[in-house]
């Protein structure tokens, strides 16, 4: 089947986690598939570098992990899913994670939010 | 035979059942939010299913990238909830139920729709955070369930008229089930929001509000949207209306909407619950009598 062009052109701003990302982020995802086990969240607490090597980690994704910074995550290849376990063991949450993508507070990013609903 | 009684589609934000956990419903911030689910207590009060086909879409706790099935229907007698990451609660296991789970498989297959079956399948937020909403008394989870997982992790997803054939296929296999039990179907996720990227944080009120109506009203012309439209109008995330696409195609005959009520923002979402109920040729007799024959 033809695709669209309609359905294949870029949507400012977002992330479609095709299929070309998917492989690019394999290892990642999969490292934080795994946090979804308390024990490895520890071990990843305990040395982040061994526990990256086990799962073979590329060194832009090393360096994304170690600057503590979801845009880079997404663009070394993983997906916002699989992203939130790992930023859930340093105590981020959504709104955490978007006002980072954004360059906003937390506060910042919650107005707009209540904005969008009072418009 | 089996009837579709009626849809309930809800949001499933993860904030929703920890504030369940802590006990916030009549917190200020929280009791408009749980104050739309009474209208939903008194309707499920009202018409008693004995069944709950809950359409979801799972986060990464049951699937991986590595065998990632567009459509998966359970077929176990328990489905566990197990630890996210992220610190929700763990709740109580849900009860299946086999036959039917075995019923719906055959059905969807005949009618084309290729589905993977798992007799293991661990539910997250999306399945417990709505099984809670809807029946908040704690303790035993009420009634059984068989819980039907679409992608949206993975694109290529489905498209929304494929995921309203579905559904239709979905009431197609309820209203074949030689058993008189009452199904309820339920979808969860939505309404329009964004984790990630330059516009994390997107809200899109106009189009939700548009979603309610046309829901309701005029489903196949919403269908006509590619996921595409639906990522740019609803937000990347916002694509789990693809799962409010199966419980409209599951409703068999003539829907009413009983209640809706929408709220922005819990989290950064923009939230939304909906009561359809379905009425078929002889329903409202079959069902004064099947509530007859319980008491």
């Amino acid at each position: 089947m033809i695709l669209k062009k309609s359905n294949t052109e870029d949507i400012p701003g977002t992330i479609i986690f095709n299929g070309t990302r998917a492989i690019k982020g394999y290892a990642l995802n999969k490292m934080c598939f795994s946090f979804n086990s308390a024990e490895n969240r520890d071990a990843y607490r305990h040395n982040e570098d061994a526990y990256c090597d086990k799962f073979e980690l590329t060194g832009e994704q090393r360096q994304a992990l170690k600057h503590r910074n979801v845009r880079e995550l997404l663009e070394a290849g993983g997906n916002i899913y699989y992203l939130a376990k790992w930023a859930g063991i340093f105590g981020m949450n959504v709104q955490q994670i978007g006002a980072q993508q954004r360059g906003m507070t937390e506060e910042e990013f919650k107005e707009m939010l209540f904005r969008a609903g009072s418009d | 035979m089996a009837r579709v009684i009626g849809g309930i589609a809800t949001s499933h934000v993860p904030s929703i059942g920890k504030a369940i956990a802590r006990r916030l419903e009549n917190d200020p911030l929280w009791k408009p939010f749980f104050d739309g689910y009474k209208p939903v207590h008194a309707w499920l009060d009202e018409v008693q299913p004995d069944l709950a086909v809950v359409v979801y879409n799972d986060h990464g706790l049951n699937f991986f990238l590595d065998k990632m099935p567009t459509f998966a229907v359970g077929a176990a007698a328990e489905y566990k909830n197990a630890d996210e990451g992220w610190g929700l609660p763990v709740v109580a296991p849900y009860s299946g139920d086999p036959r039917f789970s075995w019923h719906l498989i055959e059905s969807l297959v005949a009618d084309e729709f290729d589905i993977t079956t798992c007799q293991e399948m661990l539910v997250d937020h999306a399945f417990t955070v709505p099984m809670s909403l809807l029946w908040p008394k704690p303790g035993r989870h009420p009634i059984p369930t068989v819980p039907i997982a679409i992608n949206t992790v993975q694109f290529p997803l489905p498209s929304p008229a494929r995921c309203y054939k579905l559904g239709k296929a979905i009431g197609r296999a309820i209203e074949s089930y030689k058993q008189d039990i009452r199904v309820l179907v339920v979808a969860t996720g939505g309404l329009s929001h964004q984790l990630d990227g330059d516009r994390a944080g997107y809200i899109n009120k106009k189009f939700d509000l548009l979603c309610l109506q046309k829901m309701v009203n005029d489903p196949e012309a919403l269908a006509r949207y590619s996921v595409h439209e639906l990522v740019r109008d609803a937000g990347a995330q916002g694509v789990e209306l693809l799962m409010w696409f199966v419980m409209r195609g599951a409703m068999t005959g003539q829907v009413t909407e009983k209640h809706h009520s929408y709220h922005v923002p819990i989290s950064n979402t923009a939230a939304a619950v909906m009561v359809l109920e379905n009425k078929t040729a002889g329903s409202d007799k079959w069902l004064d009598q099947s509530l007859m024959a319980r008491l």
